[in-house]
């Protein structure tokens, strides 16, 4: 995985509330053994009309928000299913950051090993920053994982809450499974004074 | 003597191969693996790439149930029961030829197309005996919370994780917060264990479990079928919530016994009684606690969309000055063209599905069942009831089940995920409103353009029969 780097960007605002993995990405795109072109298929539903053509109106389709490497969401961001395809989406799209007040629990943890970093600020901060991207699209938010801290285009900086492993990886880009494989002698001790026997 | 303690917390702790520290999380052993083809294959590619084996293919099990046709075998040239498959979409086809190839190389036990143990995954673990109090559950599925009706630690995970499962057949947790949903009061008639999960759901929100592993107790939770609490620990995620638990008691053991992965013999004495010691030490604490009276519970149907958005049958659809998210609201509403204010019963509908990993197993299309004997589903319905699983589809059709729906002018399909998310073929079409037994009601989940109403088998057959959203009360039999 690659390291998390520091990222300033404008933002993308889609401050909806409850956004669920089905709306990230429908599950007929799910139909796939890879994980190509996801980037086409995010937002699927609310970005493209019957015939497939982009509606002019929806966030991720206006001039301002190509580039944008931070979305802005609502409440309860990545609800419902526990498709990682969603944090690819996102990622292919070219997100490396969601911030809301609060991402449903798998979401965040399929984000997290995707290095799309999950950053929750309390609901005045959100509120202040969503009012000034809204009224500026083109404004820069930075986000310093490191020093775990986003910069506001006004200049107020925001500490937000992560989980230090989960810092750690993505800083680092360590691989999770990696981590895994390295306990082997842990894991094979535990089979062997598991008590419940393996009847499956 | 020794801290009192949750289910929860007496599962986390025998499955910890390694604490939890200041600077990692727990390593936590997974002790059944469910695989199905939409979410595993780029972890078998993983694998692969890394050059790596599947460490417990013997705690692995595998099945197709999402891209899999439902169209009935008879139906098909040839009527065999692979004759389905030419059907599927040239994708779906892809995923199914994946999955086995994966299963095949890495010796993993796959219940195929052509298996009488095919099915919903979440069906078939339990029917099986593969689902047993005290284990530790995971599916690339985030509806793998049904297991915990067993007493089982069961959630859903994304499809790196099915990797690290495959791989090291452990997962890094942080360990969740409990929350106790205590349900006490005998149910009034009509009123199911879908609408006591519903209910729950518009009490707490889409939100309210998230960091929470809930434990659903309580008289009328003791008083519940194995199915029932299946319904209800199915939708704990539709809460928010990391898994949904249920303490195992005689209900779970008569349920269990002689299912074809449960122990037997001396063994199964004494894994009842070890499944005996998992329930909830008197004086254990929950980090929070909510109770439901159900004697004050009436069957649910959702107007909106999402699982939250629910109120009883008699009920109205709330108005901007009743909720405090007004902008979900009005959205939804937009999305579903309904008004606020309005009642949802009568509201006229296009289709009714009887089906999904909530409410498709037996017990579900006999309550159906049950309400359309002798009558038809309105001319403006098309009905589909799909069973859960092929052990499912062929109790109900030993029963004459089957006839009965047919007889009501509904669609009798093969065993699968169907009309729930639309992958395989099935779906409501743009713009049409389907009552559905299924668990997500978010835009376009049952087709682009779909608008779902959740409720209740009984409710759901009973709209069909009325050709709107119907109370299922006046049509039970007394």
């Amino acid at each position: 995985m690659q390291p998390f780097e520091r990222i300033t960007s404008h933002v993308v605002a889609l401050p909806n509330d409850d956004v669920d993995t089905d709306q990230i990405i429908p599950a007929r795109y799910l139909k796939i053994t890879d994980r190509a072109n996801l980037g086409d298929a995010l937002f699927a539903d609310w970005r493209y009309d019957a015939n497939g053509a982009p509606k002019p109106d929806f966030v991720l389709n206006r001039p301002e928000s190509q580039g944008a490497r931070v979305l802005i969401a609502g409440r309860n961001f990545g609800c419902g299913s526990s498709r990682e395809h969603a944090p690819w989406a996102l990622v292919a799209w070219g997100f490396r950051a969601v911030i809301s007040t609060a991402f449903a629990d798998i979401f965040r943890s399929n984000a997290i090993g995707n290095a799309l970093l999950p950053i929750v600020l309390d609901p005045a901060a959100h509120a202040r920053l969503l009012a000034q991207v809204t009224a500026d699209p083109s404004a820069q938010v930075s986000i310093d994982l490191a020093a775990q801290s986003v910069t506001f285009p006004d200049g107020e900086v925001q500490s937000f809450p992560i989980d230090p492993f989960d810092r750690y990886c993505l800083l680092q880009g360590v691989d999770r499974l990696g981590f895994l494989l390295d306990l082997d002698a842990d894991i094979t001790r535990f089979e062997h004074i598991q008590t419940q026997p393996i009847s499956a | 003597m020794s801290r009192p303690r949750t289910l929860f917390e007496k599962l986390w702790d025998a499955h910890l191969v390694r604490l939890e520290t200041p600077d990692t999380p727990a390593v936590l052993y997974i002790d059944l693996h469910l695989v199905h083809e939409v979410t595993s294959p780029q972890a078998f590619a993983e694998l692969r790439a890394r050059g790596l084996r599947v460490r417990r293919p013997d705690r692995t099990v595998a099945t197709m149930d999402h891209s899999t046709p439902t169209t009935p075998r008879e139906q098909v040239p040839g009527g065999d029961r692979r004759a389905a498959l030419p059907m599927l979409d040239p994708q779906g086809a892809a995923q199914l030829a994946q999955l086995e190839a994966n299963c095949r190389e890495y010796g993993i036990e796959l219940y195929d197309l052509s298996s009488e143990r095919q099915g919903i995954v979440h069906v078939i673990g339990p029917e099986l005996g593969l689902t047993q109090p005290g284990k530790t559950i995971v599916c690339g599925d985030s509806h793998t919370s049904t297991h915990g009706a067993f007493g089982t630690l069961a959630f859903g995970i994304g499809t790196s994780e099915v990797a690290h499962v495959l791989a090291t057949q452990c997962l890094l947790q942080q360990k969740p917060k409990t929350m106790e949903i205590r349900v006490d009061g005998a149910l009034p008639r009509g009123v199911t264990a879908k609408d006591i999960i519903l209910a729950i759901i518009a009490k707490i929100g889409v939100a309210g479990g998230r960091g929470y592993v809930l434990e659903y107790t309580g008289s009328t939770i003791r008083s519940l079928s194995m199915e029932e609490r299946m319904t209800i620990c199915n939708m704990s995620i539709e809460a928010g919530a990391r898994a949904g638990m249920i303490a195992p008691d005689d209900t779970t053991f008569a349920y269990l016994a002689g299912r074809p992965f449960a122990p037997q013999g001396a063994a199964w004495a004494a894994a009842v009684e070890r499944w005996r010691a998992l329930a909830t030490d008197p004086g254990a604490q929950y980090d929070a606690s909510i109770s439901i009276d159900a004697t004050t519970l009436a069957p649910m149907v959702t107007y909106g969309t999402n699982p939250g958005m629910g109120v009883p049958i008699d009920g109205r659809i709330p108005t901007a000055d009743e909720t405090a998210e007004r902008d979900a609201l009005d959205r939804a509403l937009s999305y579903m063209d309904l008004q606020p204010g309005a009642a949802v019963q009568g509201r006229t509908i296009d289709v009714v599905f009887i089906g999904s990993c909530t409410n498709s197993r037996i017990s579900d299309l006999r309550a159906a069942a049950s309400v359309l004997r002798g009558r038809r589903i309105a001319s403006n319905v098309r009905m589909l009831v799909v069973p859960g699983s092929s052990a499912v589809k062929q109790q109900a059709e030993a029963e004459g089940l089957h006839e009965v729906f047919r007889a009501a002018g509904a669609e009798w399909r093969e065993a699968g995920c169907s009309m729930c998310l639309a992958m395989n073929g099935d779906s409501v079409g743009p713009g049409e409103y389907a009552v559905s037994t299924s668990n997500r009601n978010f835009e376009g989940r049952q087709g682009q353009g779909a608008r779902t109403f959740l409720a209740s088998p009984l409710t759901a057959a009973a709209s069909a029969i009325a050709g709107a959203i119907a109370d299922p009360r006046p049509y039970l039999e007394s």
